[in-house]
């Protein structure tokens, strides 16, 4: 019997070799379900043998007809999830990440996935009004908590003022970063007006409210948003334009000799 | 990511009875979910004790204040009381990491944080710490992050964390509850521990000890800090070499002094002698550089950092002046 007659006929799926069968008892799946999550299995793998053969049509809809949740889980958490206004329950593996569960179980692809490991930025969204990380949030701690993600920033079709000054300022290029570095833009308004100190903040013990950040602060509490493409320059520009209306163009320059010197000796 | 099951614990006590030998306490999940997806943490059940009660700043009986352990980074360093009276540990926890990670991050979770050790993350590679007796990759190998005191045979690695070395500096405690429903309160420079024989300790908490709070002396040093992080990259990057001083002078006189170091041990490094010794000494760039050089004398440096000797000599300098120089 060839490979595919196997998949079809299910009868291979029985047949376990003594370490396969120690894995599946570990992990807890036996009997029926064993024999579910293994078709599973096969029809996955063979939809990745099938890919080449079908049209980008049909790959670019897959999401649409997966159902909303899937019938096996290991570990099934359920969760509210409140994205934007509107209340989602999902049944989730409870390894899955804020990320993974916006992107792949509402559809909400706005939220980039980077590194996925926390070191990019690209994955933030505001929890409870709070810049995080959704690449390292689990989906099952966010129960009964409000996550704004990009799609949400625009009000009655209006953009976010702060989207309408990324465009103006071109504070991209690829665009790959932006959906991260506009909700921790966002975000920061907020800590601004609130008074939250950064490390480059001179004076800790001087608590004031309705901060105006310099381009030296702004820098420090953006660097958890890497931009490959190096639009930082415009980035800063359009928060500024913003936060305090200026919309003046970041300047730099280079160290003079004796700046230099300066520094070397002291 | 291997398979577990999750508790969101509703109260101490459930998160205490729940705990088994292979489970771990969920704080931000800010290390941990990142250690489980490269398979260094492999624990079968997470217990999320983010929501628990221990969420505020109080004052307690020694004239400090007492910080809740499952209050986020950044609430806690920008709070006003903090930010007033220890403005050393906002400055500290500040220069660590970002925005977002600060939000998420517990204060209990910052002090288990694990080292950034590559040998560490990476499975392939030994490492005793994540694998007891596989050996230590980097005393021979890539060694330019890693420890210049306290390191033994078996572990080089580095403790990351900014808040700790600041704690370190300003002699808190930890108060950690027990399983069987007591706690007890653990200094902060016995709460880490240096790798010895069992690198895979990174402190002295028993299976299950949960951190509930931190417990902070009255302040001292609110009018002279200061917290120089060197680091490869301005911001968001771990510290080559850092330096939490705090002083108290009285009468052009130092009275009290906290000095500890970053980056260079298994725990965070506390400089007791050299504080002893800037203690009734006038804060002057003499007796900062005679600091310096007691402090670094016992520094032994591997083949990739030996830059962090001198580092370290220029970083307290610099710190100490800093802290001295800033307008009280």
């Amino acid at each position: 019997m060839d490979e595919m007659e196997k998949w079809k006929n299910g009868s291979d799926t029985d047949q376990l070799s003594k370490d396969e069968e120690k894995i599946f008892d570990e992990i807890g799946l036996n009997g029926t379900s064993r024999r579910k999550f293994l078709k599973q299995m096969s029809a996955a793998s063979l939809s990745i043998w099938a890919s080449s053969y079908l049209t980008s049509d049909l790959l670019a809809s897959p999401a649409r007809t997966l159902p909303d949740n899937p019938e096996i889980l290991l570990n099934e958490v359920r969760v509210n999830l409140r994205v934007n206004d509107m209340v989602k329950q999902l049944a989730l593996d409870s390894r899955t990440s804020l990320l993974d569960a916006l992107r792949e179980r509402l559809q909400l692809t706005g939220t980039k996935k980077g590194c996925d490991h926390g070191q990019c930025g690209a994955c933030t969204v505001m929890v409870d009004g709070k810049r995080k990380l959704s690449c390292l949030t689990l989906a099952a701690t966010c129960e009964d908590k409000e996550i704004t993600t990009i799609e949400g920033l625009a009000e009655n079709g209006n953009l976010h003022p702060m989207q309408e000054a990324f465009l103006k300022h071109d504070g991209f290029q690829c665009g790959y970063c932006t959906p991260g570095q506009i909700c921790s833009s966002v975000a920061l308004l907020e800590e601004a007006k609130n008074g939250e100190a950064s490390y480059v903040t001179e004076d800790f013990k001087d608590v004031k409210t309705d901060l105006k950040l310099s381009e030296e602060e702004i820098r420090e509490r953006m660097s958890g948003n890497i931009c490959r493409c190096g639009a930082y320059n415009n980035i800063v520009q359009a928060f500024k334009e913003v936060h305090s209306g200026d919309d003046e163009m970041p300047t730099w320059e280079f160290a003079t000799a004796k700046q230099m010197e300066k520094a070397k000796n002291s | 990511m291997r398979p577990f099951s999750y508790t969101n614990a509703k109260n101490k006590e459930q998160a205490l009875q729940t705990f088994t030998k292979t489970s771990h306490y969920l704080g931000g999940g800010t290390n941990l979910v990142d250690l489980m997806k490269e398979d260094v943490e492999r624990p079968d059940q997470l217990i999320e004790v983010a929501n628990l009660e221990y969420k505020n700043i109080t004052k307690n009986n020694e004239g400090g204040y007492t910080l809740g352990g499952m209050l986020s980074n950044s609430e806690t360093a920008n709070h006003p009381d903090i930010r007033k009276n220890y403005p050393l540990l906002s400055m500290a926890m500040l220069s660590a990491a970002t925005a977002q990670i600060r939000n998420m991050a517990t204060n209990a979770g910052n002090l288990l944080q694990r080292t950034r050790c590559p040998y560490f993350f990476e499975t392939s590679m030994p490492c005793n710490k994540r694998e007891p007796g596989s050996g230590c990759g980097a005393k021979d190998g890539m060694n330019a992050l890693h420890a210049i005191f306290g390191y033994s045979d078996k572990c080089i690695a580095t403790h990351p964390s900014d808040m700790c070395v600041a704690l370190a500096a300003m002699n808190a405690k930890v108060e950690v509850q027990k399983t069987d429903g007591s706690s007890r309160t653990i200094d902060f420079t016995d709460f880490h521990r240096l790798p010895g024989n069992q690198p895979e300790k990174d402190n002295t908490l028993e299976p299950g000890e949960l951190i509930t709070v931190i417990h902070l002396d009255e302040p001292k040093f609110s009018d002279h800090y200061y917290y120089l992080k060197i680091r490869e990259r301005s911001s968001y990057a771990f510290a080559l070499v850092s330096v939490a001083a705090g002083l108290q002078i009285k009468r052009g006189v130092i009275t009290k002094a906290g000095l500890a170091m970053g980056g260079v041990a298994h725990k965070p490094w506390k400089f007791t002698k050299v504080e002893k010794y800037l203690e009734g000494k006038k804060p002057n760039k003499v007796n900062f550089k005679a600091a310096a050089e007691m402090a670094m004398q016992d520094a032994k440096p591997f083949e990739g950092n030996k830059y962090k000797v001198e580092m370290g000599k220029k970083a307290i300098v610099r710190a100490l002046t800093q802290a001295f120089e800033r307008e009280a």
